[in-house]
């Protein structure tokens, strides 16, 4: 394996990437509201509660129908409390996969179809890498930014969600174990998931907005498990999150198989 | 000299029912400029995917360099430099760093690059503006930019893909002057495909035609010009009170010709004529003060190649 080359192509694709307002965008504004802003209104909810004279009943009947291990995760929480580990540290869970799907499926869709917009894929194709290299690169372009920002996103949730939730628990609450297996092991395979249908996309997408328009669709499963969340039909917890974890790496290893075999320098070149 | 770098026997390359390169058989040799002439579609950007291993051939075999390109792709490639038809350069980048990114590619000794780099920016007269992106360079810079990024490795052998298509004649003159110089200083081989007849017969030691991807002529230009050229203008200048009983003459031989301004331009069957014209002239008591032959080019040759095509369907 040539890595020189292979970094070569990430640095390459990296700079373009930044370049490029409708990746960058998406990119900063998305963590900046849901790990920066949301933490704080969710932790002023329990005052405005108060203010308002309204009451969490329905909250109460919520957890209540929830599996009796999240029931034995609040216990000896008040409701304020309870409010804020409720919504920080479990109902953002699913919606924080949001962040490294979207941002491997946009930098993967600019990689692959915007490459071939741009005409700048045959340079790539008359290099003297094999077509994995060139593969693996395309891959790790995407792959690496989205799990460095999903981490970045991470680190300042905790910040957020501890410092908006201070007043409210009085200590440090978060990330509990649950967090660190998500972002550790479901994160990188989500980051891969969006890379891999961003790749089986591109080969038939025109540009950028087509491929990231058709690969779009790889957020429903996120909004599904949000659901299951929200009803308790799928609660997240530890074995959970492992288990989800291992179907999406493996759900990534049938992907990658077949964008493997479509991206050979045969077929893109005819498509340059 | 006639070491074979490129060496293609019987190629053929189908895209489903359409023929792209058709039975092809050629030779290339170490240090030449080769012309590879033929219309739009004609198969000449398909040959030079096939020769650098982007595409897998129907039949035929070929050899590039020391190299199959089926089997030793990859390595082959760190030989070659290709210049595609479109510039193929990263316009959100600047000069420095579209070179800089395929010298790691190319393998360029990491010490080296930004010397390497810096030293092509400079021959290339791109090195004032080679921290700004290359999105707003001109037409020209680009196709200098691309042609550097085919140099970086020093390639042994360089494709170069319409060099010249859209730019303005200055621009053009610029990249001739740079394929002479590779060719001469380097010893690089250089396998130009073009529709541009003017640029093959300046730059190129052999030429090939290439006719609905199938092989019509292989030659130096001069040789083409004799093998396809069979009529040959002459002009003829002789006294302006003779000029009458020139054309009685011509007419009595059954030449045709046709008065321009002081000269009668006559067509001949072929150069063995020009003897027996000045003949005939003379032996009538005419002052012949000038005979010359045109120089057929390589723009006749190509229309006279593709008449015969055409008359053969």
């Amino acid at each position: 394996m040539n890595w020189r080359a292979v970094l070569a192509i990430v640095r390459k694709d990296l700079k373009v990437v930044l370049q490029n307002k409708s990746v960058i965008l998406p990119i900063v504004i998305i963590p900046l509201v849901l790990f920066g802003v949301l933490p704080w209104m969710v932790a002023f909810a329990p005052h405005l509660v108060n203010i308002a004279g309204v009451s969490f009943n329905q909250l109460e009947e919520l957890i209540a129908r929830m599996p009796s291990g999240f029931q034995a995760s609040l216990a000896g929480l008040n409701l304020n409390q309870k409010v804020i580990v409720f919504f920080l540290v479990y109902m953002l869970a699913p919606i924080f996969l949001i962040l490294p799907l979207m941002v491997a499926s946009v930098i993967a869709a600019d990689s692959f179809a915007g490459e071939r917009e741009r005409k700048t894929l045959e340079a790539l194709l008359y290099s003297p890498t094999t077509d994995r290299e060139l593969f693996l690169a395309k891959l790790l372009s995407a792959w690496l930014p989205a799990v460095g920002v999903a981490l970045v996103g991470f680190l300042m949730y905790a910040i957020m969600a501890n410092a908006a939730g201070w007043l409210v628990m009085g200590r440090l609450f978060f990330p509990n174990l649950m967090w660190l297996v998500l972002v550790f092991w479901v994160v990188p395979a989500v980051a891969g998931l969006g890379l891999g249908v961003m790749v089986l996309v591109s080969v038939r997408a025109q540009g950028f907005q087509d491929a990231y328009q058709l690969g779009s669709v790889v957020v429903v499963p996120v909004l599904l498990l949000v659901f299951g969340q929200v009803s308790g039909i799928m609660v997240f917890s530890i074995q959970v999150v492992l288990l989800l974890g291992l179907g999406v790496w493996f759900l990534n290893g049938i992907l990658l198989w077949l964008g493997n075999r479509t991206f050979q320098r045969g077929r893109l070149i005819a498509r340059v | 000299m006639n070491q074979p770098v490129i060496a293609i026997t019987n190629l053929t390359h189908r895209f489903g029912e359409h023929i792209a390169v058709d039975d092809l058989t050629l030779e290339v040799r170490s240090g030449e400029i080769f012309g590879f002439l033929g219309h739009n579609g004609a198969g000449k950007t398909t040959t030079i995917r096939l020769l650098n291993g982007l595409l897998t051939p129907s039949s035929g075999e070929m050899r590039v360099l020391r190299f199959n390109p089926l089997q030793d792709g990859p390595a082959l490639r760190a030989h070659t430099g290709v210049l595609t038809e479109t510039p193929s350069l990263d316009e959100r980048l600047s000069a420095y760093d579209n070179l800089s990114i395929f010298a790691d590619l190319y393998g360029v000794a990491k010490p080296e690059v930004g010397r390497r780099v810096e030293e092509l920016l400079e021959e290339f007269e791109l090195l004032d503006r080679a921290k700004e992106k290359v999105a707003g360079y001109s037409k020209g810079m680009k196709q200098r930019l691309a042609i550097a990024r085919a140099l970086l490795h020093k390639p042994e052998l360089l494709f170069l893909d319409e060099p010249t298509a859209g730019l303005d004649p200055l621009a053009a003159q610029h990249v001739h002057d740079l394929v002479l110089r590779l060719a001469g200083r380097d010893g690089c081989t250089v396998f130009l495909c073009t529709h541009n007849l003017t640029e093959a017969e300046r730059l190129c030691d052999r030429v090939a035609v290439l006719d609905h991807g199938r092989l019509a002529a292989l030659g130096t230009p001069r040789e083409l010009t004799r093998q396809f050229v069979k009529r040959l203008v002459v002009e003829v200048d002789v006294s302006e009170e003779q000029v009458g009983d020139c054309q009685e003459l011509l007419k009595k031989h059954a030449l045709e010709a046709h008065r321009e301004k002081e000269t009668l331009l006559v067509t001949l069957g072929g150069r063995e004529a020009i003897p027996q014209l000045a003949g005939w002239l003379t032996g009538s008591g005419i002052r012949l003060y000038r005979l010359a032959a045109h120089e057929s080019d390589l723009e006749e040759v190509y229309f006279s190649i593709h008449q015969i095509r055409e008359s053969e369907k």
